[in-house]
C-alpha cells in the first residue's frame, strides 16, 4: 500500500518531535528511517500507526486520509523493540489475537486459525512452539513470534520499531538478512526504525534520514552514502573526517598549501572539506604533499585507522591505511588528500 | 541419602547465608506462629473429632461461622474489584490530591479497629447520617448482617489495593498498544490482556482481605448489634465462650475457624499459582 505522509508536525515539548515532514512509501517498499535517538524517527513511526496523534499534516494511506482513523482500524502490524509480547498467552494465543479480537461475524473459524498460526510460525521458522510462553524463548525468538503476531492481521503495513536493537550482534545480523529475505518473500511495505546505518544501508531500499524532526535526505543507500545532501548525513551514514580548507575557483588550499583532490560541490572562500577515512591516503613526507604526525593507529576489520595532526595546524583527521602499512605513534607522515565533499551552508 | 541433603544444602552460592537464614525463619516462625497455633490445636484435641463435630453443628455456631465466612469472602470479593479500580486510577492518573488519596488508602490499618467500629456504627446508627438516609430507602444497616459487611469491606480495603498497585505499574504501555493495533477495542484489550495479567495479584489481595475479615473483631462487634443466629460472628462467639469458662468449647470454634481458613487460603494460593503459570521461565 502506498502511504503519503503530508508536513507531519508534532510537538511534545521535549525530544522526539516532528516539525514538517513529508515523505512517500511506496507499494511493497522496504524503507528505513534512519536517524540518532531523538531525531524523530520512532515519533514518526507511531504516528504512521496512529499511536499518535500529529498536531499538524496528513497521513495518506492508498490515497485516502487516514489521520484520523483509529489505530485499531488502520489494519498495521506494529513490531516494538520490546516485543510487547503477552507473557500470559501461549506462542499460539499471542499470534492468534488479532484473528480472535475480530468481530464475531469476520472471524475465522478455529480450524482456520489453527492453520494460520501454524502457516505463520513456518514462515518465521519456528514451527512446534505453540505451546511455549514468551518467558521460555531467547530474544530472537521473541523477535520473530512478535512479527508473526503483527502478520497474521494480514497488516496493509508493517512498522518495526528498531526490530533488531535488543538482540546480540550475532543474532541481530542473521536477524538482518532473515527479515530482508521474508521481506521478499511476502512484499509487504515496510516501515523500520533503526539508529544503526549499517542496518539501514544493508536492509532497506530507500533510506530516510532524519535530524531534529527534519528528513534530511530520502534516498536509496547508494544515494545517501554516495552523495549525501548535508554534513550530517555523510557523517551518520558512515565514517567522516573533516579538515578546514580555502576554495577559490575550484582551487583548494590547506594552510596555504595547494590540493590536488577532487573537490566535489562548489563554495567560495572558507569552508569545511568532509572526506571518508578512505578518501586520503598516507604517503612518505613529501614537501608537494600536506606533512602531519600520527597521534594514534587503530587495527580495524579491513585495515589500520590512522589518526593524524596534520602540520603547522591543530586539524585532526582520520586515513584508512592498508593492514600492511606499519605506522607508528609520533611518525611523521605525507597526507595526500584524493577526494572531498564541500557543502554551502543551507 | 543424608550425604545427598547434606550436599545439596551446602552447594556453594553467590548469595552465602542460606543455611543461618533458613535456621532463623524456622525459628522465628516456630516460635511466632506454629507453637501457639499448636497449643490450640492441643487444647481443642481434648475435644476429640466427635466433640468438634458436636459443637460445628450445634445450630448458633453454624450460624456464626456461617456469617463469618459467608460476609468475609463476600467483602473479599467485593474489595478485589474496587481495590482494582482505586489502585487503577491511581497509578494511571495524575490529579491534584492523588498522593493525599494514596495515603488514605493506608487508614483502615492504622486505625484502631474499634475506632473503626465505632465510627461506622454511628455514622449507619439508624439516626445516623447515612443510616437515616438509608433507612428513608428501607435499608437497614447497621445492628444487621449488612452492617458486618460494610465493616468487614473497610477493614479488607488496602490489601486488596496494595497487592494490585505494583503490578499496574508494572504493566507495559507497549502491551496495551500492540493490543489495538492488531484491532483490538479498549474493552478487549481490558478484558483479554490488563486482568488476565492483573488476576494474580487479584488473588493475593483477595486472600489477605479474606483473612483480615474473618478474624476482624473490633469493628464488627460495634456495628453487629450481635443478635445470636443472625448478626454473631464466630470469633464473637470464641469470646462469649471464655466468658462462660467454656475453654473447650472457645478452642473447638477456633480449631473449626482455622481449618476452614487453612484450606480456603490454600485453595486460593493454588488458584493464584495456576493463574501464574506462564511466569516460569
Amino acid at each position: 500500500m502506498d502511504i503519503r505522509i503530508v508536513d507531519i508536525a508534532k510537538d511534545f515539548g521535549g525530544t522526539g518531535a516532528l516539525r514538517g515532514v513529508s515523505l512517500d512509501i511506496r507499494d511493497g517498499e522496504l524503507i528505513a528511517l534512519l536517524g540518532p535517538s531523538g531525531s524523530g524517527k520512532t515519533t514518526l513511526l507511531r504516528v504512521i500507526a496512529g499511536l499518535e496523534i500529529p498536531s499538524a499534516g496528513q497521513v495518506l494511506f492508498a490515497n485516502e486520509d487516514a489521520t484520523n482513523l483509529p489505530v485499531q482500524h488502520r489494519r498495521i502490524g506494529f513490531v516494538f523493540q520490546h516485543y510487547a509480547l503477552f507473557r500470559h498467552m501461549t506462542v499460539f494465543d499471542n499470534i492468534a489475537y488479532g484473528l480472535r479480537v475480530r468481530p464475531r461475524a469476520e472471524q475465522p473459524s478455529r480450524q482456520e486459525i489453527g492453520q494460520r498460526v501454524e502457516a505463520l510460525l513456518d514462515l518465521v521458522q519456528l514451527p512446534g512452539i505453540e505451546k511455549r510462553y514468551p518467558a521460555h524463548l531467547s530474544g530472537g525468538q521473541r523477535q520473530r513470534v512478535a512479527l508473526a503476531r503483527a502478520l497474521a492481521v494480514e497488516p496493509r503495513v508493517l512498522l518495526l520499531d528498531e526490530p533488531l536493537g535488543a538482540l546480540d550482534a550475532k543474532v541481530r545480523k542473521d536477524l538482518r538478512r532473515w527479515l530482508r529475505e521474508l521481506h521478499d518473500r511476502t512484499g509487504h511495505t515496510t516501515v523500520f526504525v533503526t539508529h544503526d546505518q549499517d542496518e539501514a544501508l544493508e536492509l532497506a531500499d530507500r533510506v530516510a534520514i532524519l535530524n531534529e524532526g527534519r528528513v534530511e535526505q530520502i534516498g536509496t543507500p547508494d544515494e545517501v552514502y554516495d552523495t549525501p545532501a548535508s554534513p550530517f548525513v555523510m557523517a551518520f551514514v558512515g565514517d567522516t573526517t573533516s579538515m578546514p580548507i580555502e576554495l577559490r575557483d575550484g582551487q583548494a588550499t590547506f594552510a596555504g598549501k595547494r590540493l590536488m583532490a577532487d573537490i566535489i560541490g562548489s563554495v567560495e572562500g572558507q569552508t569545511q572539506l568532509y572526506l571518508r577515512p578512505g578518501d586520503a591516503v598516507l604517503v612518505k613526507p613529501d614537501p608537494d604533499d600536506l606533512a602531519g604526525t600520527v597521534l594514534g593507529v587503530r587495527r580495524t576489520a579491513t585495515g589500520r585507522r590512522v589518526h593524524v595532526r596534520l602540520d603547522p595546524t591543530a586539524t585532526e583527521i582520520e586515513i584508512e591505511a592498508a593492514a600492511s602499512r606499519n605506522v607508528s605513534v609520533g611518525e611523521a607522515v605525507g597526507v595526500r588528500i584524493l577526494k572531498g565533499r564541500v557543502f554551502s551552508a543551507a | 541419602m543424608a550425604a545427598a541433603i547434606r550436599l545439596r544444602f551446602r552447594r556453594r552460592s553467590a548469595i552465602p547465608g542460606f543455611g543461618l537464614a533458613l535456621g532463623y525463619t524456622l525459628f522465628y516462625l516456630s516460635l511466632i506462629v506454629l507453637i501457639p497455633l499448636a497449643a490450640l490445636l492441643l487444647k481443642a484435641s481434648g475435644l476429640g473429632l466427635r466433640g468438634i463435630f458436636e459443637i460445628a453443628t450445634e445450630p448458633r455456631v453454624l450460624a456464626a461461622l456461617r456469617l463469618s465466612f459467608g460476609l468475609s469472602l463476600a467483602a473479599a470479593f467485593v474489595d478485589s474489584i474496587f481495590g482494582l479500580v482505586i489502585a487503577w486510577v491511581l497509578m494511571r492518573y495524575r490529579f491534584p490530591g492523588r498522593k493525599l488519596l494514596d495515603a488514605a488508602v493506608d487508614l483502615p490499618f492504622a486505625l484502631p479497629t474499634a475506632v473503626a467500629g465505632i465510627a461506622l456504627a454511628t455514622l449507619y446508627a439508624p439516626n445516623g447520617w447515612l443510616g437515616a438516609v438509608l433507612l428513608s430507602f428501607g435499608i437497614k444497616v447497621a445492628f444487621t448482617p449488612l452492617g458486618i459487611f460494610i465493616a468487614l469491606m473497610f477493614v479488607g480495603l488496602p490489601f486488596a489495593v496494595r497487592t494490585v498497585q505494583p503490578l499496574i505499574a508494572e504493566i507495559d504501555r507497549e502491551v496495551e498498544e500492540v493490543s489495538a493495533t492488531l484491532g483490538a477495542s479498549r474493552a478487549q484489550t481490558l478484558r483479554r490482556v490488563i486482568l488476565p495479567m492483573l488476576t494474580p495479584a487479584m488473588l493475593t489481595g483477595f486472600a489477605l482481605a479474606f483473612a483480615r475479615s474473618v478474624s476482624e473483631y473490633g469493628s464488627v462487634i460495634f456495628i453487629a448489634g450481635n443478635l445470636p443466629y443472625v448478626s454473631e460472628i464466630a470469633p464473637l462467639l470464641i469470646v462469649i465462650k471464655l466468658e462462660e469458662y467454656n475453654y473447650a468449647g472457645a478452642t473447638g470454634i477456633a480449631a473449626i475457624m482455622l481449618a476452614v481458613s487453612f484450606v480456603t487460603l490454600l485453595a486460593i494460593n493454588l488458584l493464584q499459582a495456576w493463574t501464574r503459570r506462564f511466569a516460569h521461565a
